[in-house]
């Protein structure tokens, strides 16, 4: 069931003229796809496998589009040589809208082993990552759509347990 | 018939159409052969083209057709469901299928063996997909052009690659002069 921080997220990527999203489900994106799956303005194309949905993203780029993918931080484990080779090397704009399992909140200790390298790998990679821990902080993401064109690279938007269950 | 004899029986057939090519060999192989600013070289990220060639379909209405490789489909095999439950009329994609991982040494492939990429991409929802020799490949790609239908076409290649230099060009000039094309 959508709240009104699914909503609002996505207002803020058609204000900013997002309008092709692919994605992986999370629980915690559950929402937001349901919501982006209904709104006229933006193609959304769900994806098997997040390097794939890069994929998709880097062709709806060069036609002509402004690309999201919407997945869970364990998929930057499937996703590293793809943001290196595609998406950093050709300079493509890329908000990933990224559920940040494992955090405190988080009921399933296996997803703590990947949070652990999340911000590790965001670092290593030189991927402009913005945490996102309480819902107040969604004013941020029109700023950070902006940014992630402007610069022409990959944007992390980590959104952990804290920040979807302080949401209305 | 390897594929880059392929590719060059394929010079005349593909001509104002947007091309998404696969890593390695197959870019430099067209680099070499027909140069274009509608070729888009994939100068990494093995499996992709495919679905780089899905993503730009959907956002123009220009032809695109994506050479891609078995091995290369392979690795990326949830695109035969993603192309075939969003089928665009205008995207062609081309299998070459030489059974080898041509870039890397020709080592075998499954798709060499006992698995068919045609039954994969029609179990997968692709409505229109041909196997063919190929020699028959140029008129399978001028029947899928003129069709205006979204088309698979696995094109059955022997096995090797012609020694071609590697593309130096810079990423970006690439990608922005695809992007003028595209948007031409």
């Amino acid at each position: 069931m959508a709240k009104d921080i699914d909503r609002r997220i996505i207002q803020d990527l058609l204000d900013n003229k997002v309008d092709f999203v692919t994605s992986v489900p999370c629980k915690q994106l559950a929402g937001v796809i349901e919501v982006v799956d209904q709104t006229d303005g933006i193609l959304h194309v769900p994806c098997n496998k997040e390097d794939e949905g890069m994929g998709l993203c880097a062709g709806a780029f060069m036609g002509g589009m402004r690309p999201l993918i919407m997945m869970q931080n364990t998929a930057l484990g499937v996703t590293l040589n793809s943001l290196a080779t595609l998406i950093q090397f050709y300079q493509i704009p890329l908000p990933m809208l990224i559920s940040y399992r494992g955090e405190v909140g988080e009921p399933v200790a296996c997803q703590v082993e990947m949070a652990l390298h999340t911000k590790a790998f965001l670092n290593q990679m030189l991927i402009p990552t913005y945490h996102l821990h309480h819902a107040s902080q969604i004013e941020e993401l029109p700023g950070i759509l902006k940014h992630t064109q402007m610069c022409c690279k990959p944007v992390a938007i980590l959104t952990d347990a804290s920040f979807w269950g302080s949401a209305k | 018939m390897i594929r880059y004899e392929l590719l060059e029986l394929l010079k005349p057939v593909i001509t104002d159409e947007l091309v998404v090519c696969n890593i390695g060999s197959p870019s430099q192989e067209l680099h070499e052969i027909d140069d274009q600013p509608s070729n888009f070289y994939m100068l990494g990220t093995m499996g992709l083209a495919s679905s780089i060639g899905l993503g730009l379909a959907m956002a123009t209405d220009k032809k695109v057709i994506a050479i891609d490789g078995d091995g290369s489909v392979l690795t990326n095999m949830g695109t035969l469901a993603t192309i075939g439950n969003n089928a665009r009329n205008n995207f062609i994609l081309l299998i070459v299928d030489n059974g080898s991982y041509g870039s890397t040494g020709d080592q075998p492939t499954y798709a060499g063996a006992r698995t068919s990429l045609a039954k994969v991409a029609e179990a997968c929802g692709c409505d229109t997909v041909v196997e063919c020799s190929a020699a028959e490949t140029p008129d399978a790609v001028k029947a899928a052009l003129a069709a205006d239908t979204m088309t698979i076409i696995v094109s059955k290649c022997d096995s090797g690659n012609k020694k071609c230099p590697v593309i130096t060009m810079n990423p970006i000039v690439i990608r922005q002069r695809f992007m003028d094309e595209v948007a031409r």
